[in-house]
């Protein structure tokens, strides 16, 4: 009755010895983004699988519309004061997507400033949102994760949840109408409720150089506490991708078509927010 | 059309390792060229090379002027741009030596009508490093923050003197190439001394990507320029690049990451006990890293490094004797062994179940 059991286990622990050598010799790739596949899929994502599969209980959508292979761009919308929104969207591509895929994110340049926080992005596989990083990356066929309400959306306060903001400049599209990699609209419900952020220390952001210091119901009341993200359920939504092949890629310096196509990915992604705001039940169940 | 014979390559900065190198490479595949090797001080006995003339002389003086306009060469090769106070005696001599010196070879240069190509050795160090940078440094990327002090500000102005010289002497083919840092047999650099520590002081947090040229790239680069037009600025670098922890792990050292608030202070330590020539901008490559893109030497230059990055980190090791302290063999023993205790429980524990 034990064996397979054992055996189970036994690969297990081969697995992780084989892990171990490999950190300590330093025999493992990491390619010039600062991305260590390695340690991403081995240790990363597996300290935040459980926030993805038991706190938030995240069911993904749509999953299918991403491809298998080549380039994409996932477009989503921002929230929830820490961008957990884009851990869970890297935990449902890599764990349900039909064959696995790394989410590239372009992160605001506040993250690489900071310590730790800035190493490990990159190890996850992250860069700074810059137009060279995003069309090298979309080039090399990654999937890639932008995020283009930025600080506007993911710190803005609780009265104006599910709100899209302006998505800054359109570089995004610019990037996949070059590259002709599918823009992809995806709507992220549930992260609003999970700080809500009722005010703003503007003087301690100022000091610390950060680009909010959010007051919650629970924060900074609680301590360190008040961090604990309230469990609400989230749904992640991969929208009808947009299909950017068909254009010039020349036609990226044209800023009409890039600002009606900003406007479509907008409006497809604040469209699908309603649609699943009227279906959900309550914000935690 | 001159025949190969009536050539004269001048080379500056000859004395030291680099230029003993690329002088001995230009013995060997010189094609019967004349080689004028010029510094401020004579080369070391092991550093000589037969079949070039060495000239002792201050870069700094018109001294130059006159030696080009009575050696007639055709082809300069700029390599003396120091890297470390340490080499030059002070800070303030290396900046002199850098820029007074570029100055007066370009000055000398600009009156001399043989010479048709020249070829400067600059640095990556010319993009500085920022976090806000992008992940890549092509040849056109505006860096974020760019050098402010030390050798990469010095590269940035004998670039500028570069750059005005090809404006006034546009028939000269003007090669710029920006190395990554030099790794390999001999090679000593802030870096280099650096990796010879027996245990490695790190940033707090950070782990920087670094990238690293062979210094045999670095010469056959040099070599390449030298023979045939390749007007631009070209970033050499061996391809693919290591984080500074995964570096380390290579080459089996132990690491000691320190709040960036003691890192000046650690700078000055080294510096002091003469382990490490380690300047601000050193430590900004240890806290934010630098990698370059490389499709314009590949594609444009067409020069292909023979050491990959991680390639020229090994070679290196292996060349200066670092010695990892648990060796990798030993490592794999230990995983062999644990693997074959684990078999053996779980078999006791199957004939058991």
């Amino acid at each position: 009755m034990g064996e397979p059991n054992s055996a189970a286990w036994e690969r297990r622990a081969a697995r992780g010895l084989a892990f171990l050598r490999r950190r300590i010799t330093g025999e493992y790739e990491v390619d010039e983004f600062g991305f260590d596949p390695d340690l991403t899929e081995n240790v990363l994502l597996n300290v935040i699988r459980p926030l993805y599969e038991k706190y938030f209980r995240v069911e993904a959508r749509g999953l299918e519309r991403v491809p298998s292979d080549g380039g994409a761009l996932i477009v989503a919308n921002h929230s929830g004061t820490l961008p957990l929104d884009a851990l869970m969207t890297q935990i449902a591509l890599w764990d349900h997507h039909p064959v696995g895929r790394h989410l590239r994110m372009l992160a605001a340049d506040v993250v690489f400033t900071m310590p730790y926080v800035g190493s490990y992005a990159r190890k996850a596989g992250h860069t700074l949102a810059c137009n060279p990083d995003a069309l090298r990356l979309l080039g090399a066929g990654e999937v890639v994760g932008v995020w283009p309400e930025g600080f506007k959306g993911i710190g803005k306060p609780f009265s104006e949840r599910y709100r899209l903001q302006r998505f800054g400049r359109g570089g995004f599209v610019s990037a996949a109408l070059r590259t002709g990699a599918p823009i992809i609209p995806t709507a992220i419900v549930g992260a609003e409720e999970i700080y809500p952020k009722i005010g703003d220390i503007k003087p301690l952001a100022r000091l610390l150089g950060l680009p909010y210091v959010p007051v919650t119901p629970t924060f900074p009341w609680l301590g360190p506490l008040g961090l604990v993200p309230l469990p609400s359920k989230w749904y992640i939504v991969f929208g009808e991708p947009i299909d950017t092949s068909g254009y010039d890629p020349a036609e990226a310096d044209d800023p009409m078509l890039v600002f009606n196509l900003t406007d479509q990915v907008r409006e497809s992604i604040q469209d699908t927010l309603y649609r699943v705001l009227l279906q959900r039940r309550s914000v935690f169940f | 059309m001159t025949s190969a014979s009536d050539r004269t390559l001048l080379v500056t900065g000859a004395a030291r390792r680099l230029g003993a190198a690329v002088l001995r490479d230009l013995a060997a595949h010189g094609q019967g060229r004349r080689v004028l090797a010029v510094d401020l001080s004579e080369p070391d006995p092991d550093l000589a090379v037969d079949g070039v003339e060495h000239v002792r002389l201050d870069l700094r003086a018109p001294a130059i002027a006159t030696l080009i306009a009575k050696t007639r060469p055709d082809t300069v090769l700029h390599l003396d741009v120091l890297a470390a106070p340490g080499q030059a005696g002070g800070r303030s001599v290396m900046k002199e030596r850098n820029v007074i010196g570029t100055m007066q070879l370009l000055a000398a240069c600009q009156r001399a009508p043989s010479v048709r190509r020249l070829v400067v050795k600059s640095s990556a160090a010319v993009y500085g490093c920022a976090p806000r940078d992008p992940a890549y440094f092509t040849e056109d990327t505006q860096p974020h923050r760019p050098p402010r002090s030390g050798y990469g500000k010095d590269c940035v102005e004998v670039e500028e003197y570069v750059r005005g010289f090809a404006r006034r002497r546009p028939d000269v083919s003007v090669t710029v190439l920006r190395f990554a840092g030099h790794l390999g047999d001999g090679v000593r650099s802030p870096f280099s001394e650096y990796l010879a520590l027996p245990v490695l002081p790190t940033m707090a947090g950070f782990d920087p990507r670094l990238q690293f040229v062979h210094i045999e790239d670095v010469v056959r680069a040099l070599r390449l320029a030298a023979s045939g037009a390749h007007p631009g600025v070209y970033n050499v670098a061996g391809s693919g690049s290591l984080t500074l922890s995964q570096l380390a792990r290579r080459l089996g050292r132990a690491t000691v990451p320190l709040p960036r608030f003691a890192a000046p202070w650690l700078g000055r330590a080294l510096r002091q006990v003469g382990v490490a020539d380690f300047t601000g901008d050193q430590l900004e490559l240890l806290t934010y890293g630098r990698v370059l893109d490389t499709t314009r030497m590949t594609e444009r230059f067409g020069f292909t490094p023979r050491y990959t990055t991680a390639q020229a980190v090994a070679e290196h090791a292996r060349t200066a004797g670092i010695r990892p302290l648990i060796p990798p063999e030993a490592v794999r023993g230990a995983e062999q062994r644990l693997i074959t205790l684990l078999e053996k429980h779980a078999q006791d524990g199957g004939n058991r179940g």
